[in-house]
């Protein structure tokens, strides 16, 4: 049962992890919309991303429906916890969603400037408060016997969530920059790769500010698997600079994407064994132990994943084949 | 305003707004295939004219089916933590499930079908075209499997004051799920075939793109007389079914009050709670119980079988489900009709027919939709059939002011969303078919 539970922490973490990475180019994308020059450029940040981004939701929607499954009691938890940035977050991937498949079906320019705000703003609002929730769940929150959330909207505002909210913003706008590196030609590509410099440079400032606040309050259980895993990522983070400066766009993305799992892992390994903490008695948080479905459902599930993601994975490298090379 | 009555209207919202799309983009999709699958053969370019004229359509509307898919699933989680508490062990699976083995599937052939047909060969276009509408019928399988276990659950126990997996495919299969299905997917082919119908038919009124709009409307006739068929054969097992699984919501749906042999079939009526009688009630003698067990000896179970605080909201249970038929209705005889004027060599000028058919395009939403209301309203007042009532499945940690803003929120957006794509599609009715491609691609 122990080992069905860790198993499945990992396969949510594997389909969370793939969601940030995947569609966090696209939401990256999002975040430098607007910085883009009118016409050909805007729209060739569209062609970049256009094929991928409904895929790419999909990790997220299979994440949410895995949780559900595997742990109910924290997704009910934190949903419920979380009603108002959720809900804002639907509103920005609603926006961009339709933005992205809308814009260019109208040659008017008033038409394509306003989808193009909304695919902007669009993007940028899951890139913060994804981030924010995190930050949310590192810190912990206040439940009630039931497992319910008690503190209210304004108090998921702290401000120790609002800098790992920037943490995430510039995570994905550094992978987006990177992303159109790779994707565009011409003085875009180079603009991109410009771009990601000065994303990195604040991205590793927020970074360190991060990780020393989170070790020096939000460090309960074990140090040494956070510290190794964010070393790691810290490694990985002087990887995509060193490729950045080369030119080198395609392994500065791959570095970028292994710094996203690397720092995403090391979320985990700071929460375990818990997924929800509760600051106001550690005896109701909420760990993958006490709060999973039953052996039969994590075995029934555990079958459904090994029959269906390796099929998930061929698609998505199928996809990205059939259009790959630059827009 | 309490917050149990707003998290309902939330969810009806956000379902009922959601469910305007997915069933035009599952029968676009089949008919899609259909085209591609003609052109494979023929190699006649009005196949291919036809595919691509109806892709834009469907592009339109499966981007706001996305958009406004995600919604639900977040919803569960968001306002009815005490449901997903609750069911989570086994309504949890068929969400994850439908991710896995269907909407994957779905959006990569998708991004082929809709920006890809210049990188493919024509053969992996074409089963581009097949595996998203397999990707489509099956997400809705999944949905439903997560619906109907709401509605007839099974195949759990209960432990640990939560409901529990006892057998995967008890609960998958459980007693509503197929003709739930069946009747949901036959539905949405009736959408999709009517969609193409309607929209030629007025294209034909308004002698634009005469020649496509003509090929177009005829190519769609059989489709829709067959759907409209079986969704009808299927609804009426569904209902059987029904009177079987949830005697207290057919009662709801045909305003019987005593059970009784010789039941009789409610035309019209508006049933009167406080009376406990259907007022203005003009009905068939018998019908139901020959409806439900082919003979007027069936005894079929009245309302007052039922304690007050068991029965399903009346009007709204009884009045959806009496449109959603009388719909049907009215699909059957206007395809009918189109199939006659078709043998008789004059459908595509036909006035009346055209009108009508025009006229119609919005009814098989519609229809679907009440449909819908009906099952949902009619499984009232529980969330889980005599399990767990709607009350009680509320989010504690959300207060009613932020459902209302949120409501209002996500009013205003949708509001924009609908009139955008309504514009986008009438805008591509504008512009018409591409020319047709002579020459033909490899």
């Amino acid at each position: 049962m122990i080992t069905l539970q860790v198993i499945w922490l990992l396969l949510i973490g594997i389909l969370i992890i793939g969601y940030a990475i995947l569609d966090g180019f696209d939401l990256g994308v999002g975040c430098w919309h607007l910085c883009a020059k009118k016409g050909k450029e805007r729209s060739s940040f569209i062609h970049s991303i256009e094929p991928f981004w409904d895929g790419n939701e999909v990790w997220l929607l299979t994440g949410g429906g895995a949780l559900f499954a595997a742990f109910p009691a924290v997704y009910a938890t934190i949903f419920s916890g979380f009603y108002l940035p959720l809900m804002l977050i639907l509103l920005g991937l609603i926006f961009r969603a339709v933005s992205i498949e809308y814009r260019n079906k109208v040659e008017d320019p008033r038409w394509v400037a306003a989808w193009d705000i909304a695919f902007s703003f669009g993007s940028m609002l899951p890139s913060l408060l994804f981030a924010v929730a995190v930050g949310n769940l590192l810190r912990g929150l206040q439940l009630d016997a039931k497992g319910d959330y008690t503190a209210g909207f304004l108090a998921l505002l702290n401000p120790y969530s609002l800098v790992i909210g920037l943490v995430g913003f510039s995570m994905f706008a550094l992978h987006g920059a990177l992303y159109l590196a790779v994707k565009t030609g011409g003085e875009t590509q180079y603009k991109a790769r410009r771009w990601a410099a000065q994303a990195w440079r604040v991205y590793a400032v927020l970074f360190f500010v991060a990780a020393g606040w989170t070790a020096s309050c939000y460090l309960r259980n074990g140090v040494v698997l956070p510290f190794v895993l964010a070393t790691l990522a810290v490694v990985a983070l002087g990887l995509i600079k060193a490729f950045n400066s080369k030119g080198d766009d395609l392994k500065a993305f791959l570095a970028s994407c292994a710094s996203i799992a690397l720092v995403m892992l090391s979320v985990v390994a700071v929460l375990f064994p818990n997924l929800v903490i509760a600051t106001n008695d550690p005896a109701l948080s909420l760990t993958i132990f006490n709060s999973s479905s039953s052996l039969r459902t994590l075995s029934v599930m555990l079958v459904i994943a090994l029959l269906g993601m390796p099929v998930v994975i061929g698609y998505t490298i199928f996809i990205h084949r059939i259009f790959k090379g630059k827009v | 305003m309490d917050a149990v009555w707003l998290a309902r209207l939330q969810f009806a919202l956000t379902v009922g707004f959601h469910y305007i799309f997915p069933p035009l983009s599952i029968g676009l999709a089949w008919m899609l295939f259909f085209y591609q699958t003609r052109f494979l053969k023929t190699g006649d370019p009005l196949f291919q004219q036809l595919s691509r004229f109806w892709m834009r359509m469907f592009a339109i509307t499966f981007a706001v089916g996305v958009a406004t898919g995600i919604t639900m699933e977040f919803q569960f989680g968001t306002n009815w933590a005490a449901y997903s508490r609750f069911v989570g062990d086994i309504f949890g699976a068929p969400l994850a499930a439908e991710g896995v083995f269907a909407f994957f599937l779905e959006s990569s052939f998708l991004a082929i079908l809709i920006y890809g047909e210049k990188r493919v060969s024509r053969k992996v276009y074409w089963l581009s075209s097949l595996l998203v509408a397999v990707g489509a019928t099956l997400s809705a399988f999944w949905i439903v499997v997560a619906n109907s276990w709401q509605q007839t659950p099974a195949g759990y126990h209960l432990v640990n004051g939560r409901a529990e997996l006892t057998s995967f495919w008890e609960a998958v299969f459980n007693p509503s799920t197929l003709p739930r299905y069946l009747h949901v997917i036959t539905g949405a082919l009736v959408v999709g075939t009517f969609f193409i119908i309607g929209v030629s038919a007025l294209m034909l009124l308004k002698k634009r793109h005469v020649a496509f709009a003509e090929r177009s409307l005829k190519s769609a006739l059989i489709p829709f007389f067959l759907s409209i068929l079986l969704v009808m054969g299927i609804g009426h097992g569904h209902a059987v079914q029904v009177a079987k699984t949830q005697p207290a919501k057919l009662a709801a749906f045909e305003g019987l009050w005593e059970t009784r042999t010789g039941a009789p079939l409610v035309l019209f009526g508006i049933p009167n709670a406080k009376t406990e009688k259907t007022d203005w009630e003009i009905s068939i003698p018998n019908g139901l119980s020959l409806m439900v067990g082919m003979s007027k000896d069936t005894k079929v179970q009245g309302l007052k079988d039922f304690p007050k605080e068991d029965r399903p909201p009346l009007l709204t249970t009884f009045f959806s489900f009496h449109a959603m038929v009388y719909l049907g209705g009215w699909f059957a005889l206007l395809a009918t009709m189109g199939l006659f004027l078709w043998w008789r060599g004059t459908v595509t000028q036909n006035r009346l027919f055209l009108s009508c058919a025009a006229l119609t395009i919005p009814l098989p939403f519609i229809a679907n939709e009440v449909g819908w209301i009906a099952a949902e309203v009619g499984r009232q007042p529980w969330v889980v059939y005599n399990l767990m009532r709607t009350k009680d499945a509320v989010s504690a940690s959300v207060s009613a002011g932020e459902i209302l803003a949120s409501i209002i929120l996500f009013s205003l957006i949708y509001t924009l969303l609908f009139g955008v794509w309504v514009y986008l599609l009438g805008r591509q009715f504008d512009k018409g078919p591409q020319p047709l491609e002579e020459e033909v691609r490899s």
